[in-house]
């Protein structure tokens, strides 16, 4: 709220006239999310790939595996590791350079949500312990802007992970090497889905797009497992939530997980 | 969290947590306000094992000139640990992880801080970490909140911080370092507790729709009195008798 242009200030009183009447300057519900696509194995190159397009938000996504060492406390577990970057042509506003903690925050959100749902089995990832394990590294590029970009990194992600083909290696005079022609589908054991809401004024709107998210009071991002529990949440931005609020938006995050789970499970043809 | 193996005892059978503590226990908070002579306001926090210096710099002019707003002042916050403050020395250079945690401890402050009296100045909050024992970001918040008061900055509400969270199968408050490397569940809240409004709030480990409800509950509950401690330290320093009155 510190940065409002005049533009913004104009937008934000007819976001909210509009939200008065229970509408949405997109037309949309207040709890109706964007369309959301998914099409993967979109780089053949990386492991596993994900192109998602929620609303006007685009992401790709490529995974890709290969050995790297543990982190020094975790000796028996694979690694995994997120990033994101919004590329300099997904918005004027956007700059090469080191990255804006908005965009740091991004990538550890979207990170959290899939790491502490234990979506991967990263135990099955070791091949020799506190020396060398599995890496699975997703990395995220926005190619265009259009809001929330949590979920949409977060849907990305889950997908490229999903439809990983995960090669085979073994250690050999200490070194691990690769085994030609043997490739296993990814650990899965569950499918984190992240829903973002926003305040504006008393309304709380899900899935908010650039023009609504631009005048946000606050935000929180709630990621869900396959059993409908919370494991990751992250409130952002410069107000906070009432408890009711916050029940408000745990209640939606939980009914919307399932059809957006169901649009994954599609996409990637899982049968999990 | 994180399916990490739990090779502690966590929870007794009568209750009581590695570090002696009941369930709805918090660490042993003390809060001293005005520690530094340069600072505008100053807070020094030990919560548990945490030790956390906030020193307040202004309002004050805004460098670089271009991040000044003409309708606002602004707040700027870095949370920054110290290289001895953890067992393997940290690098010195602010780490991704710091700073997210400046971006949310700024974001829960802002609605406390009338910042829009004051245009086209900064307030400036420096969080030094000496050292970290588990729960840095809820004690840090406590503490830059505490600052900010003494510095005069005018005030909705003072925002205090405790975390919530799961060990054992069973929902604790104020989670220390070992709980969270080896618990189900850390939940970090800040709360403006006049005002009843949720301003820092993050969350990992698993929680069902009803556990998550509850352990909210118990971390306002541990902000209150988080609350009281904060205030007893800004009595202490500007009612040098500290009483009430």
């Amino acid at each position: 709220m510190v940065e409002l242009s005049i533009i913004d200030k104009l937008k934000r009183s007819k976001i909210l006239d509009l939200l008065q009447e229970g509408k949405r300057i997109d037309g949309r519900a207040l709890d109706e999310i964007r369309p959301l696509s998914i099409d993967t194995n979109v780089i053949p190159h990386a492991n596993g790939s994900a192109r998602v397009r929620l609303g006007d938000t685009e992401i790709v996504s490529g995974v890709k595996v290969q050995p790297d060492r543990p982190f020094p406390d975790m000796g028996d577990k694979g690694i995994f590791i997120c990033t994101a970057e919004i590329l300099p042509l997904a918005h004027p506003s956007a700059e090469t350079g080191p990255p804006p903690p908005a965009v740091i925050e991004l990538a550890r959100v979207v990170d959290r949500g899939i790491r502490e749902s234990g979506m991967i089995d990263l135990s099955q990832m070791v091949l020799e312990e506190d020396k060398s394990v599995i890496g699975i590294f997703a990395d995220n590029v926005i190619t265009d802007h259009d809001g929330n970009l949590f979920d949409a990194c977060s849907y990305s992600s889950v997908a490229a992970i999903m439809t990983s083909k995960i090669p085979k290696w073994e250690i050999k005079d200490d070194k691990p090497v690769m085994v030609e022609g043997e490739v296993s589908d990814a650990p899965i054991t569950t499918i984190p889905v992240s829903i973002t809401m926003g305040r504006i004024g008393e309304f709380i709107i899900i899935d908010p797009n650039l023009d609504e998210w631009e005048c946000l009071d606050a935000r929180i991002t709630i990621t869900t497992n396959s059993d409908g529990n919370i494991v990751a949440l992250q409130k952002g931005g410069s107000a906070g939530f009432t408890f009711d609020q916050l029940v408000k938006c745990s209640e939606l995050s939980i009914s919307a997980g399932p059809k957006i789970r169901e649009i994954i499970k599609q996409a990637t043809q899982s049968t999990l | 969290m994180g399916g990490r193996e739990a090779n502690v005892v966590l929870l007794d059978e009568n209750g009581i947590r590695s570090d002696g503590r009941k369930v709805n226990e918090t660490r042993k908070v003390t809060i001293k306000t005005g520690v530094l002579k340069n600072a505008d306001g100053s807070a020094y926090i030990e919560f548990g094992g945490n030790k956390i210096l906030a020193g307040v710099f202004g309002p004050r002019d805004v460098h670089p000139k271009h991040m000044s707003n003409p309708d606002t002042g602004i707040l700027r916050v870095r949370y920054h640990m110290e290289p001895f403050s953890v067992t393997e020395r940290k690098k010195p250079a602010p780490s991704r992880r710091e700073i997210e945690i400046s971006k949310v401890i700024k974001e829960a402050l802002e609605p406390a801080v009338m910042l829009e009296q004051f245009p086209r100045t900064a307030v400036d909050v420096f969080l030094e970490v000496l050292q970290a024992d588990g729960g840095t970001r809820c004690a840090a918040l406590d503490a830059a909140s505490v600052a900010l008061a003494d510095a005069g900055i005018p005030m909705r509400d003072l925002v205090c911080a405790c975390a919530s969270g799961k060990a054992a199968d069973t929902l604790i408050l104020d989670v220390n370092n070992e709980e969270d490397q080896a618990g189900q569940a850390d939940m970090p809240i800040g709360y403006m507790p006049n005002l009843g409004q949720i301003t820092l709030l993050q969350l990992d480990g698993v929680l069902t729709p009803d556990e998550f409800k509850k352990c909210v509950e118990i971390g306002i509950d541990g902000c209150k009195q988080v609350y009281e401690i904060q205030k007893n330290s800004l009595r202490e320093k500007y009612f040098s008798s500290g009483d009430n009155n």
